[in-house]
């Protein structure tokens, strides 16, 4: 994308922000106006397929020659599950059928996390503050650097291990992200007692998913019981590594701005709109991309309209970036592969110091920014 | 079919009790069991009442009359008790009242519903237009405490209007039905006669049971009834004049009941009268006032309406909702409401009446409202 950017956050005024609140709204008003037996038809037929792959996946895993068919049916399942699944109706996208089972209030998802945990951090925090520092709790998140605004410690020579370590671990990092560990052990600003209190639930739910995937159907297998396990193990790293790489592609590249918590002060509708667009990327990609990262590949349209059924961001993108174009606002996108090499080499240089002062300084527009989203999409 | 009818059973019960065992439960985690039986077999479910439509009828040119076959898990009803019918509408659920009209001793197990398209009415048009045969719909168990008494009254009195026949016509088969000794007199009224739904079938049973009275009343002129025009006394003083000693079961448009309960609260014999209703009253959509109240019915706590958006409201009113960004964007606000209207404030748009999961950080009350919170 190399459309000639002339506006900034700070560049625009007013009556131009309340022109691009309207535009925007305008979309998502159609758009909700629009929903209905397509949209309907389109997540029963995504979770129709799921389950076909699930049932699918599980029982090839006890027959020895398609067991490697039976973990890929069963890394697709979970994938499918949590991304263009559980991701996008736990954000609501479509409580307007007031189907119980498709409400974001009630879905459950086949991860570590919990949805109440998870709905908290990700919708409330991550969809309200995006990119507001100390709101947003992927920017403070503390385990990597990955902003030149973190001061460098000697702890993040550790960075790509622990990049791959979160990849590997992905659900339960994702997990425990709302217990804000760091508070514990670094701020001293929440007792264990509590952590112990807040762990209550989340071990509930981790105990579940452990229990079925490497106790229940590993007994049902009987002598096929190792490879089972050992199925279950690669088909819950294959979502790991996936649904984090979506995610740190979805939110890393280098121009992706942050904000100060001053933004959010009256902020309106239009500087919210501005703020989600310029605080997200979207990558590239054919349809079953699209499908497979529960089309996060359309991040900026997902920040846009987070509540809006996702499979329709690909038709909504033509006029977010001819809105985009309009007011001079920069519409970022790339592919898939090259995110992700900017992405690790990213992390490997910000592992060593770097000349900058350590001083955390919320910038506005314009400068480059390297923004600390893990864990959001 | 002896033999292959007790095996069918005996796997379908040993089935049923693998499916709905922890076990199952844990395999099926988080989603559940019926979750994906359910792609199988539509119908199917482990708590859930559901049933598929297995016949449509048109008695009349405005209604629909539809035959339901319901899941092991329907308890049954009593007669003049109603269910909640949910349908799919263009991809939304739509959820109505309807009382079965069908003999609580019915020997095969089906349920009959009859609904009356009327102008305004959303759910009632589709089910008359588009609702096929084979359609999987969603039902409550039985509710409501209009139904017979267990002790059947030996004098029975049945009034109704227009689509408000429906539970008295159970209640009049269920009592035809188990051979009911005493005197039953059925008075309905419609506009005309080509409106009267259970026409035909009324005439059969009055003609059949000798203690059966029918009594038709018709808006219209010369529709040939037994009475003319609207309810009111010298009908009942011509045609039912015993009517004081009867137990009178009502149900019908808001004026008709209003007129029938009025003459029975005159006469001091209102405890005798039961009645249950069938539609709301019309509601006046003034966004520019702030009117009716706010019912909060699991807190049982109530407030007036203020204008406010529900979740400020609530908030006033000593609530703790669960809440997040307060501006529409996060649902973690989203609350069943159980009736009346609310309006989008991002939209402007007004919702129906019926019950539906609303964001409250967004949605003003339009006249009053009831939420579960």
């Amino acid at each position: 994308m190399t459309a000639i950017t002339k506006n900034t956050f700070s560049s625009l005024t007013p009556a131009q922000f309340a022109a691009i609140g309207n535009e925007f709204d305008a979309i998502r008003n159609r758009m909700r106006a629009d929903l209905g037996e397509r949209d309907a038809k389109y997540i029963r037929t995504m979770i129709k397929r799921q389950r076909q792959f699930e049932v699918a996946g599980r029982v090839m895993m006890m027959i020895p020659p398609v067991w490697p068919a039976g973990v890929a049916a069963l890394s697709v399942s979970k994938i499918l599950d949590n991304m263009e699944i559980g991701h996008n109706v736990m954000h609501g996208q479509y409580d307007w059928m007031g189907d119980p089972s498709l409400n974001s209030k009630n879905f459950e998802w086949d991860s570590a996390d919990t949805s109440k945990n998870w709905k908290i951090t990700h919708n409330y925090e991550h969809h309200t503050y995006t990119n507001v520092l100390n709101k947003d709790h992927d920017i403070g998140y503390g385990l990597l650097r990955m902003s030149t605004d973190q001061k460098w410690e000697p702890r993040f020579l550790a960075n790509l291990p622990l990049t791959v370590l979160l990849h590997t671990f992905f659900q339960h990092f994702v997990a425990v992200q709302n217990l804000k560990l760091e508070e514990v052990m670094i701020y001293k600003t929440k007792t264990p007692a509590q952590l112990k209190e807040e762990f209550k639930p989340v071990w509930k739910k981790m105990r579940k998913q452990l229990a079925k995937d490497y106790v229940l159907f590993p007994l049902l297998a009987g002598p096929m019981a190792p490879m089972v396990f050992a199925g279950n193990v690669l088909a819950n790293l294959a979502r790991n590594v996936w649904a984090c790489a979506v995610i740190f592609n979805g939110h890393f590249p280098e121009d992706v701005e942050q904000f100060p918590e001053s933004v959010i002060e009256n902020e309106t509708r239009g500087q919210w709109y501005v703020r989600q667009l310029l605080g997200s990327a979207n990558f590239s990609g054919g349809k079953l991309m699209h499908i497979m990262s529960g089309n996060l590949s359309f991040q900026i349209e997902h920040h846009l309209f987070p509540d809006i059924p996702a499979h329709r961001y690909a038709e909504i993108a033509p006029e977010v970036r001819a809105i985009c174009d309009k007011h001079g606002l920069p519409y970022k996108t790339g592919s898939f592969a090259s995110q992700t090499l900017s992405t690790w080499k990213r992390i490997a240089k910000l592992s060593l110091p770097s000349g900058k002062s350590g001083k955390v300084s919320p910038r506005m527009a314009n400068e480059k920014a390297a923004t600390p989203m893990a864990l959001a999409a | 079919m002896s033999t292959t009818a007790p095996r069918t059973h005996f796997f379908s019960t040993g089935l049923r009790r693998a499916l709905s065992s922890r076990i199952a439960a844990t395999l099926a985690y988080p989603h559940g069991v019926d979750r994906y039986v359910e792609h199988f077999a539509p119908t199917f479910s482990l708590n859930e009442v559901r049933a598929v439509v297995t016949a449509i009828r048109y008695q009349t040119d405005d209604s629909v009359t539809m035959t339901l076959r319901p899941n092991g898990n329907w308890q049954g009803f009593r007669a003049g008790q109603y269910v909640r019918l949910t349908v799919e509408i263009n991809g939304v659920r739509r959820t109505r009242c309807y009382s079965p009209a069908n003999s609580v001793h019915a020997t095969d197990g089906l349920i009959e519903l009859t609904a009356k398209a009327h102008a305004g009415g959303f759910v009632s048009k589709h089910l008359q237009q588009d609702l096929q045969v084979g359609t999987t719909v969603g039902l409550s168990q039985a509710e409501g405490s209009f139904a017979l008494p267990e002790t059947r009254p030996s004098r029975v009195l049945l009034i109704s209007g227009g689509s408000g026949i429906t539970p008295v016509m159970a209640m009049l088969r269920t009592l035809c039905d188990e051979g009911h000794a005493g005197q039953i007199t059925f008075l309905h009224y419609s506009n005309a006669a080509k409106d009267q739904i259970y026409a035909a079938e009324l005439a059969e049973i009055a003609a059949k049971h000798s203690n059966v009275q029918l009594l038709r009343g018709y808006v219209e002129a010369d529709q040939g009834g037994e009475l003319s025009g609207l309810f009111g006394r010298a009908h009942l003083n011509d045609a039912v004049p015993d009517y004081a000693e009867a137990q009178t079961f009502l149900c019908g448009p808001p004026g008709m009941m209003k007129a029938v309960q009025q003459l029975w609260a005159d006469e001091g014999i209102a405890g005798r009268l039961h009645l249950e209703h069938f539609s709301a009253a019309p509601v006046v959509i003034d966004s520019a006032n702030a009117e009716g109240e706010v019912r909060f019915t699991r807190s049982e706590r109530l407030a007036k309406n203020n204008g406010g958006s529900l979740l400020d409201q609530a908030e006033a009113a000593g609530l703790k909702p669960e809440s997040g960004c307060r501006m529409g964007i996060c649902h973690a606000c989203t609350c069943r409401k159980t009736a009346g209207r609310v309006r989008d404030t991002r939209t402007g748009e007004i919702s129906d009446a019926g019950e539906s999961d609303i964001q409250i950080c967004i949605s003003v009350p339009v006249g009053t409202v009831t939420l579960d919170l």
